[in-house]
């Protein structure tokens, strides 16, 4: 299942982590977030113990949404020893989702 | 080998499922961006019998109900659809291959973009096609809507609750979406329509924080805003037909009879991207072709 980082974790799951962390930054009202979301879910199954899955709720995480200078929804962003190296927007497919992993 | 591949997992490829399910027909659906166009519809208030709904919400349904009577869907992008003898050959972007007698196409419209000095530039940075996913990132501020038909203004209705001031630019002089949402916007106080007016340039530093306009507003061809918020419809996602010449209209959509034939044999087409709906890209349209595309793929299929 996908990871929940929220401000109070972001820190220590996302930017400490010694795995590739992938992160979907949506919320709930939002149609292609709900549509990427299967996907993400599936990504999470998949490169379990691989790459670190999981989503930031920009509701209840506006800080985080902010730092990362999140204006758009979905946005996808992966990071590699606390550093941003990808970052795509809107609901793409999984395929555009294994590149920006595969890309850090 | 499949007897059947639906390309799109929007209103269209997945009612073209729920149909081949309930026929029988061996089947798989792979699409890029599920639930197609109508998840980025804040309401969807024109769907028999489910109104007020978001359109994330209705293409769940949607896809929940394909989902349930056990079609695979795969989440990709399929790059190239060749002619075998047995049918056709169909190539993800990944490399993946797929055999199936029968192609159902359904992969809709990509958004238009305005096409304009800024618009990539500012992508994600406060130029935004999805009016739904980014309003509330807008709060309080001063934001530009452009489009004249249902996603534009219904879009406009639902940003106007979050901004401190909406504009609406529209390059024609009668708005064309449904009488409902026009009555809508027009209640809005805090909405501006410019009419006759393009934007030309979107600038700013970090972030947008204006937009050039090809006509005066207020003796000034520049406006402030936060947001820009494209709103003009769609082209045709059709690209992938190309080299199998199925046939299309010049503006790219495909060309179908009735039975949503295309002029290749064991093609179908559904949806948005047919030419008959140019002017009427509604969910209630794209499930009924999806329907009958699965319905003239079933007759193929059993010949």
């Amino acid at each position: 299942m996908a990871k929940v980082f929220t401000t109070e974790n972001f820190q220590e799951e996302v930017i400490n982590s010694e795995k590739l962390v992938l992160v979907d930054f949506s919320a709930n009202w939002c149609g292609p977030c709900q549509m990427i979301g299967s996907v993400i879910e599936e990504l999470a199954e998949e490169l379990e113990g691989k790459v670190s899955v999981g989503k930031v709720n920009v509701d209840e995480n506006q800080e985080l949404a902010q730092k990362y200078s999140v204006m758009s929804i979905p946005t996808i962003i992966v990071f590699k020893n606390g550093k941003q190296t990808g970052k795509v927007l809107g609901a793409v497919g999984k395929d555009q989702l294994l590149e920006l992993i595969s890309k850090a | 080998m499949h007897d059947l591949i639906i390309v799109g997992a929007g209103p269209a490829g997945l009612s073209a499922s729920i149909y081949a399910s309930r026929y029988g027909i061996d089947h798989l659906i792979i699409g890029e961006s599920m639930g197609g166009t109508i998840a980025w519809a804040h309401k969807v208030d024109n769907f028999p019998g489910l109104p007020g709904l978001t359109g994330g919400e209705l293409a769940q349904k949607i896809a929940d109900h394909a989902k349930s009577l056990g079609v695979e869907i795969k989440a990709k992008e399929v790059s190239k659809i060749e002619k075998t003898d047995g049918g056709f050959s169909l190539t993800t972007s990944d490399g993946e291959s797929f055999e199936t007698r029968a192609v159902i196409i359904a992969t809709g419209t990509r958004r238009r973009e305005l096409g304009v000095r800024g618009e990539k530039t500012f992508a994600g940075k406060g130029v935004s096609y999805c009016t739904t996913c980014d309003a509330p990132f807008f709060k309080g501020k001063i934001v530009a809507v452009v489009g004249g038909a249902n996603a534009a203004c219904s879009g406009v209705v639902h940003i106007s609750d979050f901004a401190k001031q909406v504009f609406l630019l529209y390059r024609k002089s009668n708005l064309r979406a449904e009488k409902a949402w026009i009555d809508e916007l027009k209640k809005k106080d805090n909405v501006e329509i410019l009419y006759e007016t393009n934007v030309s340039e979107i600038k700013g530093s970090d972030k947008v924080e204006r937009i050039i306009l090809d006509k005066d507003y207020n003796g000034k061809k520049e406006l402030e805003v936060d947001g820009v918020f494209i709103e003009i419809g769609g082209v045709p996602a059709a690209a992938l037909i190309k080299e199998l010449r199925v046939e299309c209209d010049e503006a790219g959509y495909v060309k179908t009879d009735e039975k949503m034939k295309t002029n290749i044999k064991g093609i179908f087409s559904a949806g948005d991207i047919n030419s008959t709906n140019r002017e009427f890209q509604q969910v209630v349209v794209a499930c009924s072709e999806g329907a009958i595309a699965s319905f003239s793929a079933y007759n193929f299929l059993k010949k």
